[in-house]
Formats: C-alpha cells, structure tokens, sequence
C-alpha cells in the first residue's frame, strides 16, 4: 500500500474523521481500563499495607 | 514429582504465576499490535468497494470477537465457580468482565463510525447490533450486581447466575446476521468456506485479534491479581506478599 504522502495517509480517501476517530476512541478506551487498574492497585496496597502497620502496632 | 495442575488452582499459588505471565502478554499484545497496525494501514490494500474506511475493521472485527469469547470464557469460570464452589473460578470471571465490556463498547463505537460513512447511519435497531448492545448491558448488570452484594460468595453466586443466563445472547449475536435479515453484513470468515476479503486484510485482522487476545489475558490476570490480595487479604499468603513489598 504505498499512500505517495502523509496527507493522503490522515485523510484515508476522505474517511478520515471515521478510521481515526475509531482508532483514537479505542485507544482512549484501553488507556483508561489500564489507568482505572493501576489506580485500583495503589488504593488496594495502600489499604493493605495500613491495615498491616496497625496488626503489628497491636 | 508428577506436575499437578490443580497446584495452580489455589490463589497462593497462581499470584506469583500471574504476576510473571502479566508482563509476558503486555510484551506479546504490543509486538502484535506493532505488527497488526503495520499490516492495516502500510500493507492491506484498498477495499474495492468501500475504499479506506474498511480499515475500521481492523478494531471492529477483533473487538466484536472478543466482546463475545470473553464473555463465553467468563460465564464457564462463574459456572465453575457456582458448581465447585473453587476460589479462583469466581476471580477469574469478575476479573474478565470489565475488560468484556470494553471491546464491546468498542466493538459498537467503532461499527457507528463505520456505518455512517457506509450505511447512512451511526445506529439502527436490527439483530446484530441490537443483541451486542444487549451485551453490554449483560457485562454492567453482571459488574453491577457483584459489586452491590457485600458477601463475596453470594456476590459470586448470584453473578454467576445472570453470566449463564445471558449466555444464551451470544449465539443470538453470532446468527443474527443469518437468522434476520440485517443491515450489518454477514461473517466475513467463516470456517466452511474461503474468506470474502484479500488475505493481506485477512492477515491484517487476524494479527489484530491476537493482539486483543493477548492484552485480554494480560489485563485480566492483573485484575485477578487485585482480586485475589482484596479477597484473602487475612490470610498468611497475602501477608506476606505485603511484608516482602515493605
């Protein structure tokens, strides 16, 4: 597929708002599932570690 | 020793697994993604009849598949769940189910941004994409109702229950193209015959949905991950998992 220029690349045939806006939205989509996840992660292990700290303090 | 696969079946044991196969699959998912990209846009040719905007499917295809498999493989763990009563069954399926719901979600945004240029139209009420926004709800209702229940094995048991139920939408997705008549076109492959589209864009989508598979178990495994230090937070293992990370 040889697209001859950048501009013929973004533009897709005149499709580009569609194919990037899908691929864009994608990405949005996966970028916030793995920021939801690793914030769920720092809670959880500050949680569990506080809770630990407070065990051992008896 | 002989190897015992049901060492693996208990938290204890799988949390170290699964934290060294996490990485492993993000690596995999964006090699494939690289490659799966690559082949999209630099390799696959224009489509005879739509042009570029065929390349959406590169996303929707994928997507669409794995919105359904995920929620086929997260009902069997809930089942599992439900009838062995086993640990890990129930974490496996709620650690699935966001990750479901997001490829559905992409799975319908991405078919809108196809059908309007294409079709006329973001949205239409027929089978297929009717039955897929069903799936999303079956995802959120499932996540829903096990977040609202306080005990965790009846939070399980009562997802478990809405998961088999709403499987009986997946086929319902898979044939709506066959059983009505659809504005959403027909499978485009098929296992009985030869695929309707050239094999670069074949390849193309193929890749893409390896791509998916792999961030799918990457994903999924470090929720399950989470799951399992939230659920046995009192037991000997997780404490230390905790005192090695101080």
């Amino acid at each position: 597929m040889n697209w001859g220029s950048w501009s013929n690349f973004f533009d897709m045939g005149g499709r580009g708002f569609y194919v990037w806006s899908s691929y864009l939205i994608t990405l949005a989509c996966i970028v916030l599932e793995l920021g939801l996840l690793a914030r769920r992660k720092r809670t959880l292990w500050q949680r569990l570690t506080q809770i630990m700290k407070l065990n051992k303090q008896g | 020793m002989a190897f015992n696969i049901f060492k693996y079946s208990s938290p204890a044991t799988f949390y170290p697994l699964a934290g060294k196969m996490v990485p492993l699959f993000y690596a995999l998912a964006a090699i494939l993604a690289v490659i799966g990209l690559y082949i999209s846009f630099l390799v696959a040719p224009t489509d005879a009849t739509q042009g570029e905007v065929y390349r959406i499917i590169f996303i929707h295809v994928p997507a669409a598949w794995m919105s359904m498999f995920i929620y086929l493989v997260m009902a069997m763990w809930a089942g599992l769940g439900l009838i062995l009563n086993t640990r890990l069954s129930s974490i496996m399926a709620q650690a699935l189910a966001p990750t479901g719901a997001m490829f559905t979600f992409v799975a319908l945004v991405t078919g809108a941004f196809w059908g309007k240029p294409t079709w006329g139209t973001w949205w239409e009420w027929d089978a297929r994409m009717t039955s897929e926004l069903i799936l999303l709800f079956l995802y959120i209702g499932y996540m829903s109702l096990t977040a609202a229940i306080d005990d965790v094995r009846r939070a399980d048991k009562a997802g478990a229950i809405l998961a088999l139920v709403g499987a009986v939408n997946i086929p319902i997705i898979y044939f709506s193209v066959k059983w009505w008549n659809t504005l959403h076109q027909g499978a485009s492959v098929s296992i009985t015959r030869a695929p309707s589209m050239a094999q670069t864009m074949l390849l193309g989508m193929l890749i893409m949905a390896l791509a998916a598979w792999m961030y799918a178990i990457a994903v999924s495994l470090s929720r399950a991950r989470l799951l399992m230090l939230e659920r046995e937070k009192s037991s000997a293992w997780v404490q230390e998992v905790l005192e090695k990370k101080l």
